[in-house]
């Protein structure tokens, strides 16, 4: 039972892994590219240390995948924020299939200030309005 | 904060009361110290609402794992076919959560869920930029990812 759980766990893993290999290979730009990389493979890697506690299942070892799956958690959205972030603001071009971007009318790339645009609403229904002063 | 102190201390002490230095006992130890506070909690200020925001914590997590398979699955569904299904696009969302801590939180909490990553916080912090991968149905992912924050608030508030 628990080495079925076992087999199941860390083949889910690997899967996991492989999905985000195929996925920055596959995917069109560098912030759908962010996607498959950050989630599949941490969540991979954290079914992967599950499977390696319950494996050993000696207090060390347990407290240790623990450790690694929190740290995982804590730092993959922050470096996917940091790169997906760093490569919108150089200038990455997106997609050419994507619908909409309420980020580029409201940053200013002289003085890089990131407006709120107060009404955000207003922008769903007319994404180019902004763009006509450039 | 204070009662998750207090909860795992009880807990330890219990682990080294009975001599059984198992993470199973330890677990009984935690449940019997979260009874405990639970019972006293009215009478100590320090502890009030512990009882009802460890269950909370807790649903919270259930919560979003249900999540995280459900949004890895689409994903992965995406990446395995060979058409693109995926429709995305930067959407801006009004933050209702104001401290740095809060903040974080629900940014990190939008970076790990697939199919959305939060790109940046406008200067004033009232908005949070996330790119999202699948914008079929914008009315639906706004109100679920709303959803997700204000379960996130609960916690702290």
């Amino acid at each position: 039972m628990i080495d079925l759980l076992k087999a199941i766990l860390l083949l889910g893993g690997a899967l996991l892994m492989l999905l985000a290999a195929v996925g920055i290979v596959r995917l069109p730009d560098l912030l759908t590219r962010m996607h498959a990389t950050t989630k599949a493979a941490s969540l991979g890697v954290n079914l992967t240390m599950l499977a390696v506690a319950l494996h050993f299942s000696d207090v060390g070892v347990v407290a240790r995948a623990l450790a690694i799956i929190l740290f995982v958690l804590t730092t993959a959205p922050i470096a996917a924020h940091v790169m997906g972030r760093a490569g919108y603001f150089v200038g990455t071009r997106l997609w050419s299939g994507t619908v909409k971007d309420e980020l580029r009318p409201n940053y200013d790339p002289l003085t890089h200030e990131l407006k709120s645009g107060q009404e955000p609403r207003q922008n769903v229904e007319r994404p180019g309005r902004d763009e006509a002063p450039e | 904060m204070i009662g998750a102190v207090w909860n795992l201390l009880l807990g330890l002490a219990w682990v080294v009361l009975s001599g059984d230095f198992s993470g199973f006992n330890l677990l009984t130890g935690l449940v019997f110290g979260y009874l405990v506070l639970a019972l006293i909690e009215p009478q100590v200020a320090p502890l009030s609402g512990y009882s009802v925001r460890l269950p909370r914590m807790l649903k919270f997590v259930a919560f979003f794992l249900k999540e995280l398979i459900h949004a890895n699955w689409r994903v992965a569904f995406d990446i395995m076919t060979p058409p693109w299904h995926m429709r995305p696009g930067v959407i801006a969302m009004p933050l209702s959560a104001y401290t740095d801590l809060e903040i974080t939180f629900v940014a990190n909490l939008i970076s790990l869920t697939p199919g959305t990553l939060s790109l940046d916080l406008s200067d004033d912090r009232r908005v949070l930029y996330i790119h999202a991968m699948f914008l079929d149905d914008e009315e639906a992912l706004r109100s679920s990812l709303k959803e997700m924050e204000h379960r996130a608030l609960e916690l702290f508030r």
